[in-house]
């Protein structure tokens, strides 16, 4: 029997800093990576002089961010534009709480579960906490007191708002199918069907993609802050730390996509075929390293594709939305509804 | 390359054609290097430029360069002369008008013919001084608005005059 | 509702306006009322001082008007004064100009490319625009000793004579760029996002277009058929075989197809020169002191950006008395206006940049 010193006490408090370590972690390699990738796909060679082949470029930044001078605008409102940096950061942190990374396993009699906390409606929390980010973005527009980061707030909260309608439609799909809101219960549901989600339901998996992009406000629906634009965003007045931290709240927002399109419709941290006998082979390896794996795959994409196209007009990105992919989402709600209920 | 104008048919028309039709305007004309220069009065001009645009086909407007005789010009010719380079896309026909203008009097604006010409005048107005009437907006367009002088006039020093602006 | 303008004011720094220019713009509701440029940021007062250079010592100044195609300045130039002096370049060394003139296109073309789709958002583009355009400048820097501002077309002629080492040495590079031609092209152009930002904007019909001035592809995107090469031929281009693209919408997208297309008939234009390049001199016996008895002329040429142009009146000394510079890029940007008018203003960055144009022509 474990001591509750450990269970109770010891065990969480290092699950919490495991939970503020992991997307911080992850953040500092999507910056390596992304430079890297971005500058080979571009017959460049991207930083590779700051350490081991620049790894220690993401460092570098932070540090030199750190010490550069915070300006706050004369007539900004000081408080909103403090909190907002530490409100996009603070609800993207909050929920990771609740991502599995993978199966829990045990130690003598004591089962490590990966995951902070675990709630019967898990999907629901992640989704609702994501969404508190935008806050951060209104305010950070607002508190500025300048008429560009204004706009490129409003614009970045009109896109971010519309793309949440498809993202709920697809993802109530995938509810149906595993009855259960449980992000754990999500991935297990998958084991047992022996498929993955994103299998049985692509348009559910394709437009929920889509639409996680342009949450993240990444390329191609990255106007709001496209340097060639006028206006250059919300975070233009922001220098130095709080500059630093809506940059790594955008990656640590794109790691959160990430995770959930892997527990949603690639099985989590299953490995390929979870059923088939054939692939048992594929159990050797742990579930946390199938569902890092997926999830660097998913990192990958999305600089692939920033590297790859154009930028969307803004009236044409929420043409998009509105015309194709809420329509088509409702459709899907539909069909998949239907099916489930015939089958 | 042809010597006399003869030689150049399409060319000699639209000679014959201006000194007939305004034959009080056109004042001579000069036949070198292949290209044709005709010197064009000033009370005339807008009519003559009109007309080779909405008669004649001249349906570009190339380039106006302005030129200055220098300050001391004899009295009872004008200072400064604008060229007018128009262009017949459809046999391919270069035609040069030059007039002759002085600062008190301008030139009639070419605006209303040829929109290019918009530019080329606040350009010769910034770099010589000449108005043109009925721009829709004179004003300089390289050299800031409270710049003094003219530089492109032959008594302007090249290197420029100190003492601020 | 209230009818609500907004000034805003781009420039004269800025990322994408392609030099120190300024827009001064007024929208409503994102869609673009007014525009007016403020021009003057680059002016050097280049026409002031070629009335006191000998015509030699102007020829390398021109490189720096559009500094993107020095080449294609030198020719201008060089032209109008072989055309006032009556000096008549040999055959080797007209067909060497086409050359470099051509090669030069294909340059500041595909730096265009380059600029134009980062612009836009593609940002690997002009990685990859710049990366074939360095192979035609380290030719440059092999032939004159300069990437930029070349000065490789002279008085007369040519300053040095092919060897059939560099000859091999362009067609190997000319061998390279149809394959990258060829990525650029499988990236944008049946891209549904580079679709829709390109094509319905910066609309300008042919009548308005030949009547604002404009010359060179954007002009033949609406169709018209104007290219100097063709029209009124010099340095022996009448003797080459080369299509002229043409659009027909006049947008964006069609400006965009008829530089790709250009670079193309470029390629195959070098490729006819080098096939058969004359034997003989390669430049003209030029006095030292060029004197030319008074005398004017204007002669245009097909540059990459237009249709350059140079008068030029002598006074019989070794100076000019005037020389004027007929810029297509001053033209071209006088349209900007009337292109981005209904437009929305996320459009303008993209309708300027598809006019291709470069300060150091347009301020002088």
């Amino acid at each position: 029997m474990m001591s509750p010193f450990l269970a109770d006490g010891l065990i969480p408090l290092a699950k919490i800093l495991a939970v503020i370590l992991y997307p911080m972690l992850m953040v500092i390699v999507m910056i390596w990576l992304e430079r890297r990738i971005v500058a080979w796909i571009q017959g460049r060679i991207g930083p590779n002089r700051v350490g081991f082949q620049g790894i220690l470029q993401p460092f570098a930044d932070a540090v030199k961010l750190f010490f550069k001078e915070d300006i706050v605008q004369r007539r900004a409102d000081r408080f909103l534009f403090n909190i907002s940096p530490v409100l996009v950061m603070f609800s993207t942190l909050l929920a990771f709480c609740f991502l599995p990374l993978g199966e829990p396993f045990r130690i003598g009699d004591y089962t490590l579960t990966l995951w902070v906390a675990r709630s019967p409606v898990g999907l629901l929390l992640v989704l609702g906490l994501s969404s508190i980010s935008v806050f951060g973005v209104i305010f950070g527009g607002w508190a500025s007191n300048s008429k560009y980061p204004l706009l490129g707030a409003l614009r970045s909260v009109v896109q971010v708002l519309s793309y949440e309608i498809p993202v709920g439609l697809t993802v109530l799909t995938v509810v149906f199918l595993a009855r259960s809101m449980d992000l754990v219960r999500i991935v297990e549901r998958q084991q047992e069907s022996g498929v993955w989600y994103g299998f049985l339901l692509p348009v559910s998996f394709l437009v929920f993609w889509i639409s996680a992009i342009a949450e993240t406000n990444r390329a191609p629906f990255d106007l709001p802050e496209a340097e060639s634009e006028l206006v250059a965003g919300y975070h233009t007045e922001y220098s130095g730390m709080k500059f630093a931290f809506f940059y790594m709240a955008e990656y640590a927002h794109m790691v959160l996509a990430s995770s959930l399109v892997v527990i949603l419709f690639f099985g989590g941290w299953l490995p390929p075929f979870p059923g088939v006998k054939a692939f048992a082979f594929f159990g050797a390896v742990p579930g946390f390293v199938w569902y890092l794996v997926k999830i660097m795959f998913f990192l990958y994409l999305y600089v692939w594709i920033r590297a790859t196209f154009p930028r969307y007009r803004f009236d044409s990105l929420i043409r998009l939305v509105w015309k194709w992919l809420i329509p088509l989402s409702l459709v899907n709600l539909l069909v998949v509804a239907g099916l489930r209920f015939l089958l | 390359m042809p010597d006399r104008i003869a030689d150049a048919p399409r060319l000699e028309d639209v000679l014959r054609v201006l000194e007939g039709r305004f034959s009080e305007a056109v004042a001579g004309h000069d036949f070198a290097k292949g290209e044709l220069t005709v010197r064009v009065r000033t009370e005339r001009l807008a009519d003559v430029l009109r007309f080779l645009k909405a008669e004649q086909g001249f349906a570009a407007l190339q380039d106006m360069i302005g030129l200055d005789r220098g300050p001391e010009t004899a009295a009872g010719s004008k200072r400064f002369a604008v060229l007018y380079q128009v262009y017949r896309p459809a046999d391919r026909v270069r035609l040069r008008i030059s007039v002759d203008a002085d600062e008190a009097e301008g030139l009639p604006s070419a605006v209303a013919v040829w929109k290019s010409a918009d530019w080329a005048e606040r350009e010769i107005f910034d770099m010589f001084g000449l108005r043109f009437a009925g721009h829709p907006g004179l004003r300089r367009i390289y050299l800031d608005e409270a710049f003094d002088g003219h530089p492109l006039r032959k008594d302007f020093p090249l290197q420029g005059r100190s003492g601020g602006l | 509702m209230a009818f609500k303008e907004i000034a805003l004011n781009m420039g004269p720094q800025h990322p994408s306006t392609h030099g120190v220019l300024r827009l001064k713009l007024a929208v409503d509701n994102e869609v673009v009322i007014s525009l007016e440029p403020v021009l003057g940021y680059l002016h050097r007062g280049m026409e002031k001082l070629w009335e006191n250079l000998t015509y030699t010592q102007i020829v390398p100044l021109t490189d720096r008007l559009d500094y993107l195609a020095a080449l294609s300045n030198n020719l201008g130039f060089v032209l109008a004064v072989e055309k006032l002096a009556g000096i008549e370049v040999p055959k080797r060394g007209q067909v060497l100009r086409v050359v470099l003139a051509e090669l030069q296109r294909l340059a500041s073309h595909l730096a265009w490319v380059g600029f134009q789709a980062n612009d836009i958002g593609a940002m690997s583009v002009l990685l990859y625009g710049f990366e074939a355009r360095e192979r035609i400048l380290d030719l440059f820097e092999e032939y004159v000793g300069a990437r930029l501002t070349v000065h490789g077309i002279r008085i007369g002629g040519v300053p040095r004579d092919f060897d059939p080492a560099f000859v091999r040495k362009i067609e190997r590079t000319l061998d390279g760029l149809p394959a990258k031609l060829r990525d650029i092209e499988l990236l944008l152009n049946e891209n549904r996002i580079w679709k829709e930002r390109t094509q319905g904007v910066g609309v300008i019909t042919a009548a308005e277009a030949v009547d604002f001035g404009l010359t060179g592809p954007p002009l033949r995107a609406t169709g018209t058929r104007w290219d100097i090469r063709k029209d009124v031929p010099y340095s022996s281009y009448e003797d080459f075989e080369f299509d002229v693209p043409l659009g027909s919408a006049g947008d964006v997208y069609d400006r965009y197809l008829v530089r790709m297309e250009e670079m193309r008939q470029s390629l195959g234009i070098v490729r006819q020169a080098l096939a058969r390049l004359p034997d003989g001199d390669f430049t003209a016996k030029v006095p030292r002191i060029l004197r030319i008895p008074p005398a004017e002329v204007f002669h245009t040429i097909e540059a990459p950006k237009g249709e350059l142009g140079f008068y030029i009146r002598s006074n019989g000394t070794d100076k000019p008395e005037r020389v004027k510079m007929k810029s297509p890029s001053f033209i071209n940007l006088m349209s900007l206006a009337h292109m981005s008018r209904g437009n929305l203003f996320s459009d303008v960055i993209g309708i300027l940049g598809s006019l291709d144009i470069v300060l150091g022509e347009i301020d002088k």
